[in-house]
């Protein structure tokens, strides 16, 4: 199936663009009228999947994180949260509940987060190359315009 | 975002408002140890009714606030959560660590 609609964006790796990444998620979502708890769930999945970027692909450095978002006709939002940073040597490891490697304030829930909040939630990665995160929501809530 | 802190009879309370993120962690956790470094207060309220967002780097901001109350013999009480912070909250199983109150009043302290 093909998206009825796209947008991309992306930008520095710098903290500071955290609060843009998930406002424009959430207003590119907005067309599929989401419920304010809907919105809030996606906002808070993007903002874990972009922290990691931040926090761990581009640890030292600064880099590049893509964002591609889509959606279906069947109410399918998908979202994709991509960076060429240093990848993660073992996913499963990374997606346990409390496990990190940032350190003492880092909860090391982002991942359930995104798990909890979204249907479903797709990691690739190759260490040297980088990381995709898939976000998968569907929003039941009212059928899209076709403009 | 920003911090307000004031401190009233040993009691700490760091009114906190805007987005919590990873970005501006740093910055409410600067300001709120300062605080309780120079007045060890026996509780830390943190107060997020003026909190619109908040994702798992605000888990990490409570925590580590856990561990500093800890060290120094005091308690957090988390205060005035909005619904979908609570959810976070509870998924982080905080509410084991800290106290929460739905409803405090940071002029009388309860």
């Amino acid at each position: 199936m093909k998206p009825i609609n796209e947008m991309n964006v992306s930008f520095f790796s710098r903290s500071s663009n955290e609060g843009f990444a998930r406002a424009a998620v959430a207003a590119f979502a907005a067309q599929l009228d989401p419920t304010v708890d809907e919105l809030s769930e996606i906002k808070t999945a993007v903002s874990e999947a972009v922290t990691n970027c931040i926090v761990h692909a581009y640890r030292d450095t600064i880099g590049i994180i893509y964002i591609k978002a889509q959606i279906y006709e069947d109410g399918r939002l998908v979202i994709r949260v991509r960076d060429k940073g240093c990848g993660i040597e073992n996913v499963e490891q990374a997606m346990e509940p409390m496990f990190t490697t940032g350190g003492e304030e880092r909860s090391g829930l982002g991942f359930t987060v995104m798990q909890n909040f979204m249907d479903r939630v797709r990691v690739l990665s190759h260490v040297g190359k980088g990381t995709v995160v898939t976000l998968y929501r569907t929003l039941e809530s009212r059928p899209v315009g076709n403009d | 975002m920003g911090v307000r802190l004031t401190l009233r009879e040993g009691t700490l309370t760091a009114l906190l408002s805007g987005e919590i993120d990873h970005h501006c962690a740093k910055g409410i956790r600067e300001e709120v140890d300062k605080a309780a470094g120079q007045t060890k207060p026996r509780r830390l309220v943190l107060d997020f009714s003026r909190v619109q967002f908040m994702d798992s780097s605000g888990v990490g901001l409570i925590m580590g606030r856990y561990k500093l109350m800890q060290s120094i013999g005091g308690i957090v009480i988390l205060a005035n959560l909005p619904e979908k912070i609570e959810k976070i909250v509870a998924l982080a199983g905080l509410d084991r660590l800290a106290r929460i109150e739905r409803n405090w009043d940071h002029e009388t302290n309860q």
